[in-house]
């Protein structure tokens, strides 16, 4: 019997991500959950700029490669090009919470029914360690190397809480991948996201919170640790939307 | 035959692109050009189109690549300004092999400039504007009949070469009221295999991208890029050529400027004076081979244009310098006047006899 197999909907390629990185397991989440919902042949994806800029190669579905920022509006389109189709993008901190804020905003207040999947590790790592717009404050980053001074930049976006004071999403919540119990929670909120575009109910946000060994300079494991003591009581986990079931707001 | 009807030259554009099979729209308003939004907004919804308005223009024509990668004809349209914005993503479309329909009703610039009629957005359209080596299809219609029969051209060129295809109007174009014969329009198929629709667990995934980090492969792909471009330069050239066969004097102007100009050749030619035009219809690919023909016979050359000297440059190259080019211009949203362009032809007129 198997009990363990790489999903249907990842390839069979290796990953460039660096050892540590917790964008290996949320790729294999997304799959699992696009092979349990037996969407694969319908799913369209949308790769961002950033570190998951090869997703394309990785996700064994159809894929597009968006500009910076701009998936959530590449995946409208492809969306309003044929609505029976699952369109999901998958964007870190900077491409969607800096450049590609409007897009964010406004697909969410269209309610568009898509999928974003919203890796946040409050780090510009493609590039090499820069200060992302959910850098945390003090955190030191190679363009805060004093540490982020709110002062001069400002604090971090909270996304989640952001786009839960818009009518129109239907779904957005917080998760993060730091250990087992909290994959598990993350595996069920993405299911749950792409369950609401099959549903027809509109745009559902899972915040993933994420860590970033290499460039945060620290060891993976060590990297989950400061994780879960500077992240998470920063950016609390939980369904701040769900219109669906009543509920506005609502973090843990 | 079909029935003229008096249209506006933004709604003649609208019409004829849900004509040729284009059902999504995405825009974002801006004069000179809101028309074809207004018709878009109004039409779509009843013909299970879908018009709509972005949060911007990079997020219209980012949403112009969705669709575009789904393989579905669609378009944008804008003025220059608008266009500045969009010009990240013609340089995605291009670099991701996608055809697209979209269209520049162009007002005076730079920066936020005016909102009355400029053709200074020439180099912008012809010699790139975003990133990177690409070109568009660029058509530039004389008329709203022109208005209407180039979108219909447009859509095909963008799907035959997997490009974008822009019509560069201006704002007398799209505002100005004339008759217009519609008629219907057969849609081609395309092959678009290469479009995500879905594995259906049929086939390997499609990617729809721009980026190679090999740059022995980035190479080759530019390569190819270039070839179809190639294609586009033999097979598509268009223009109008006005009383050229004994003519000394070579007017050449585009949209709103030829219209201006045919009425002082006719003018001219009444006076004796042996002037002709050529009227580039497509800006690229540029009809150099025309011109070049021109400068056999035509000894001097007059480039009349609503921006400080655009074309002329692609007037000079296309004949090889060996006639002499004179600019006649107006610009920040002036239009030249007959008076002044048969002024310049018969200055050139002189000129000419006297060497």
């Amino acid at each position: 019997m198997i009990v363990f197999q790489k999903p249907k909907s990842l390839c069979d390629v290796p990953l460039h991500y660096c050892p540590g990185c917790t964008h290996g397991i949320i790729h294999r989440l997304v799959a699992e959950a696009i092979d349990e919902l037996g969407i694969e042949g319908d799913t369209i994806g949308v790769a961002p700029v950033g570190c998951a800029v090869m997703a394309y190669n990785y996700f064994n579905c159809d894929m597009v490669e968006a500009a910076h920022g701009r998936a959530p509006a590449v995946a409208t389109g492809i969306k309003r090009a044929d609505p029976s189709k699952i369109v999901f993008s998958y964007q870190g901190d900077g491409d969607l919470a800096s450049i590609g804020t409007a897009e964010t905003v406004h697909s969410a207040t269209r309610n568009e029914n898509i999928t974003v999947i919203f890796v946040n590790n409050a780090i510009y790592g493609m590039t090499g360690g820069q200060m992302a717009p959910t850098t945390l404050p003090g955190q030191v980053t190679q363009t805060s190397p004093y540490g982020r001074d709110v002062k001069q930049c400002g604090y971090p976006v909270k996304i989640s809480e952001m786009l839960s004071q818009l009518e129109g999403p239907e779904y957005i919540e917080r998760v993060a991948v730091n250990n087992v119990k909290n994959v598990r929670a993350a595996k069920k909120a993405i299911k749950k996201a792409f369950q609401n575009q099959i549903d027809g109910k509109g745009f559902s946000l899972i915040e993933v919170i994420s860590s970033c060994p290499t460039n945060w300079g620290m060891s993976p494991e060590k990297a989950l640790g400061w994780l879960e003591e500077n992240m998470i009581p920063y950016y609390p986990l939980g369904v701040y939307k769900d219109r669906s079931a009543g509920k506005e707001a609502e973090a843990k | 035959m079909s029935e003229k009807v008096l249209m506006k030259g933004n709604e003649a554009i609208a019409e004829a692109a849900i004509r040729a099979g284009c059902r999504h729209y995405f825009g974002y308003p801006i004069t000179p050009q809101t028309e074809v939004a207004a018709y878009m907004a109004k039409r779509m919804p009843k013909i299970g189109g879908c018009f709509l308005q972005a949060e911007s223009e990079i997020a219209a024509i980012n949403m112009v690549y969705g669709v575009a990668g789904a393989g579905k004809r669609v378009m944008t349209s804008s003025s220059s300004p608008g266009i500045s914005l969009k010009s990240e993503g013609l340089s995605y479309l291009a670099g991701s092999d996608l055809p697209a329909f979209v269209v520049n009703v162009q007002r005076g610039g730079p920066g936020l400039g005016g909102i009355q009629p400029s053709q200074s957005d020439y180099f912008q359209a012809t010699k790139g504007g975003g990133h990177g080596d690409y070109k568009m299809i660029v058509l530039a219609p004389a008329s709203v009949q022109e208005m209407a029969s180039l979108t219909i051209k447009g859509f095909d060129l963008a799907d035959k070469y997997r490009m974008t295809a822009m019509i560069l109007a201006d704002g007398t174009m799209g505002q100005m009221m004339e008759p217009v014969e519609l008629g219907d329009v057969e849609v081609k198929e395309y092959d678009k295999s290469w479009a995500v629709t879905g594995t259906k667990c049929r086939r390997a995934h499609n990617i729809v991208n721009s980026l190679s980090l090999v740059p022995e492969e980035l190479e080759q792909l530019n390569f190819a890029r270039y070839e179809r471009y190639k294609a586009v330069e033999e097979n598509e050239v268009m223009y109008e050529s006005y009383l050229m066969d004994d003519a000394e004097i070579c007017v050449v102007a585009f949209g709103i400027s030829a219209r201006v100009s045919k009425n002082a050749i006719n003018e001219a030619r009444k006076n004796g004076i042996k002037v002709g035009m050529i009227r580039p219809i497509t800006l690229w690919p540029f009809p150099k081979a025309p011109l070049l023909a021109a400068a056999e016979h035509c000894l001097t050359f007059l480039s009349v244009e609503m921006n400080m000297g655009q074309m002329i440059e692609d007037i000079e190259l296309a004949i090889r310098c060996k006639r002499p080019v004179q600019l006649v211009n107006r610009v920040g949203g002036m239009i030249p006047s007959p008076e002044q362009v048969l002024q310049a032809i018969e200055e050139a007129d002189k000129g000419g006899k006297a060497s």
